[in-house]
């Protein structure tokens, strides 16, 4: 039996705008367990987005519980939600989020600033396993201005790996790749999972969603689909197959 | 977090944007430098005052006949013949905080040696006035009693006297005339250079108060009493016995009026230092506005910089940034830029202020508390300029700082 990761029960979420109550989640029940490459899934307006809101612990539910990793975030406070995020959670995000003119090394070692149990020198040792971990020990002293979008990418997943997180959580993480670096980025990911990272994807691409292990598609604040992916795609395989782009 | 991490990540922040952060700083570093520059010249004024009238003795006391009522009609100052040589002989009996006091009568007039002349002073005191007007006596000696109670025709003459009647040779032993009196150098002056009201303090001629009352001026009163309080801290009590002895000696019942003024160098300082401290404050207070202005320019920029940096914010805090850290982020960053701007500015100041005072010569004096002061007024303004972005920074809601275009 696998560790529960991420346990939500009767999660509900609601927005007032004005005098209209907006209910962004309707009592949604979720499980993800240890090892998990979970794909959530859904429409603008489904409430996949303020799911994940909370799942990284940056909203707080109107109603329901919600643990991670066994502790339960509803009686924290603001202060204590960050220290959550800086220790069991890795962000990724669709536009990068990089700091501009600061390289690569100094992005990838800037959740470890928040934490003052790592030392700086060891704060630089782990931005340099990280940045080895997504294949870009030869960029470490790169600005993000240049490198690619897949670096970019990279650069940013190096730095949800940082902390060691329970859970990664990426938010459309290859909208604004093409076709072969989301494949690439995938297959990265792929690689990160097998090595036991946990990974909750936002995707509303059926074919990125075909790397996951399961799907859970929202639809109006409910899950209304969740399921294991039975004929799943291997990224790196993927890539082998696609056309080879002529170089000019 | 501790507060090492924090100052790394400001100064980072920082570095990524050099160029504005000098220009954020320049306001700070000419506002600095200006109050720095200032105050130096402010100080400077003040200080060569008080130097040119403590030159002149701070101990000094005058008295000088006042106005006088003669059958109701108020005179004039100048031509009351109300002290005498008594008032001197009183004032030495009965005023233990006055050390020295000597009569003083002036004249002046065309002083002529061989074909030579020139427009100057002469001065009838006794030998306690070269201590008192804090003269030296260059060469030559002073006047003894017995020239003093013969009304001798002997006289010590300023710098200014020898250089223009003198061109060669030695004036000791030669004679200068004075209103058709010869009168026999015995010593020349100290050099003493101008006063403050750039007065030229070595053209004068000196001789005993007996020769020019009898010989020159054919009067029996004195014009003036020139006394030296014991020490400056007797400088109240001096004025004090001074007043009253003089009241004594003149007759004067309770109730009326002084026929006479007693005025202390003490007292001119004072002015002229009250008058200096108005400019420096005057002076101060411009540069302090600029100091203002170049402190809305940091605030100006931080808000400007907590927008642009908004999905940054938002980045940070959801890395585990709290509201804090992102607080003291920001108004480390203003703090740095105030003080970098504070040290330079400083040191600009100091730079400006000595070119200032080689080229131009001007006085100039920068104190300890000037610098400490800016320094201190720009952390201050660092924090209060620094404090409502930083807040604003730290107030992000993390969402929306991340989704933010």
């Amino acid at each position: 039996m696998k560790k529960t990761i991420i346990e939500v029960k009767q999660l509900k979420k609601d927005f007032f705008v004005g005098e209209i109550t907006v209910h962004a989640l309707r009592g949604v029940n979720l499980e993800i367990k240890e090892g998990e490459f979970v794909a959530i899934m859904g429409t603008s307006g489904s409430g996949k987005s303020t799911m994940l809101n909370i799942l990284g612990c940056l909203d707080k539910p109107t109603s329901g519980s919600y643990f991670l990793d066994g502790i339960s975030m509803g009686e924290l406070s603001k202060n204590e939600l960050a220290n959550l995020r800086n220790i069991k959670l890795g962000f990724v995000f669709q536009s990068y989020n990089l700091l501009s003119r600061t390289t690569a090394l100094e992005n990838v070692e800037l959740p470890l600033y928040y934490n003052s149990k790592i030392k700086s020198k060891e704060r630089r040792e782990r931005a340099e396993a990280a940045l080895e971990a997504v294949g870009l020990t030869d960029r470490m002293h790169h600005m993000p201005n240049q490198m690619s979008g897949g670096q970019q990418q990279r650069v940013a997943i190096a730095r949800s790996l940082v902390n060691d997180p329970v859970v990664i959580l990426a938010d459309e993480a290859t909208g604004n790749l093409d076709t072969r670096t989301s494949y690439e980025i995938m297959a990265l990911l792929q690689d990160l999972n097998q090595k036991g990272k946990t990974i909750a994807f936002v995707t509303h691409e059926p074919d990125i969603a075909k790397f996951m292990t399961r799907q859970i598609v929202f639809r109006d604040g409910h899950i209304i689909r969740e399921e294991y992916v039975t004929n799943r795609n291997n990224a790196a395989e993927l890539l082998k197959s696609l056309p080879i782009e002529e170089s000019v | 977090m501790n507060y090492l991490n924090s100052i790394k990540i400001a100064l980072n922040a920082l570095k990524r944007n050099k160029f504005r952060a000098f220009l954020t700083m320049l306001g700070i570093i000419i506002g600095v430098a200006s109050v720095i520059v200032m105050l130096a010249i402010g100080q400077g004024s003040k200080k060569s005052i008080q130097d040119q009238m403590s030159g002149m003795g701070t101990n000094l006391i005058f008295a000088m006949p006042g106005s006088e009522q003669k059958g109701g009609v108020r005179m004039g100052n100048s031509d009351a013949q109300s002290m005498k040589l008594s008032d001197i002989d009183a004032i030495e009996k009965n005023c233990p905080a006055i050390s020295d006091v000597s009569p003083e009568v002036r004249s002046s007039g065309q002083a002529v040696v061989g074909n030579q002349n020139w427009p100057t002073s002469i001065y009838g005191v006794n030998n306690k006035y070269f201590s008192i007007r804090k003269y030296t006596i260059g060469t030559g000696r002073t006047f003894t009693e017995n020239e003093i109670q013969t009304y001798a025709k002997v006289c010590l003459v300023g710098k200014t006297i020898v250089e223009n009647l003198f061109a060669k040779t030695d004036p000791i032993g030669q004679t200068v005339r004075f209103g058709n009196i010869p009168l026999l150098i015995i010593g020349i002056l100290g050099e003493k250079g101008e006063n403050g009201m750039g007065q030229d303090q070595d053209d004068l001629i000196m001789a005993p108060y007996t020769t020019v009352q009898k010989r020159i001026l054919a009067i029996t009163h004195i014009q003036s009493i020139a006394a030296s309080a014991a020490s400056e801290t007797q400088n109240e009590a001096a004025i004090e016995q001074m007043t009253e002895s003089l009241r004594q000696s003149h007759k004067l019942k309770a109730g009326e009026d002084n026929d006479f003024q007693v005025r202390s160098q003490s007292e001119m300082v004072q002015m002229f230092s009250s008058i200096s401290n108005v400019m420096t404050i005057l002076l101060g207070a411009i540069s302090g506005i600029s100091l203002l202005v170049g402190g809305i320019g940091i605030m100006n920029i931080m808000y400007v910089s907590v927008t642009e940096r908004t999905r940054e914010i938002g980045l940070r805090l959801s890395v585990g940034g709290r509201g804090n850290d992102i607080l003291l982020q920001f108004l480390i960053e203003s703090i740095l830029l105030s003080v970098f701007g504070g040290v330079i500015g400083i040191t600009l100041g100091i730079v400006a202020t000595q070119v200032m005072a080689s080229i131009m010569s001007w006085p100039v004096v920068i104190t300890t508390l000037s610098v400490v002061m800016s320094f201190l007024v720009c952390s201050a303004i660092g924090i209060f300029f620094g404090w409502y972005p930083a807040r604003k920074a730290a107030s992000l809601n993390p969402i929306d700082a991340l989704r933010y275009e």
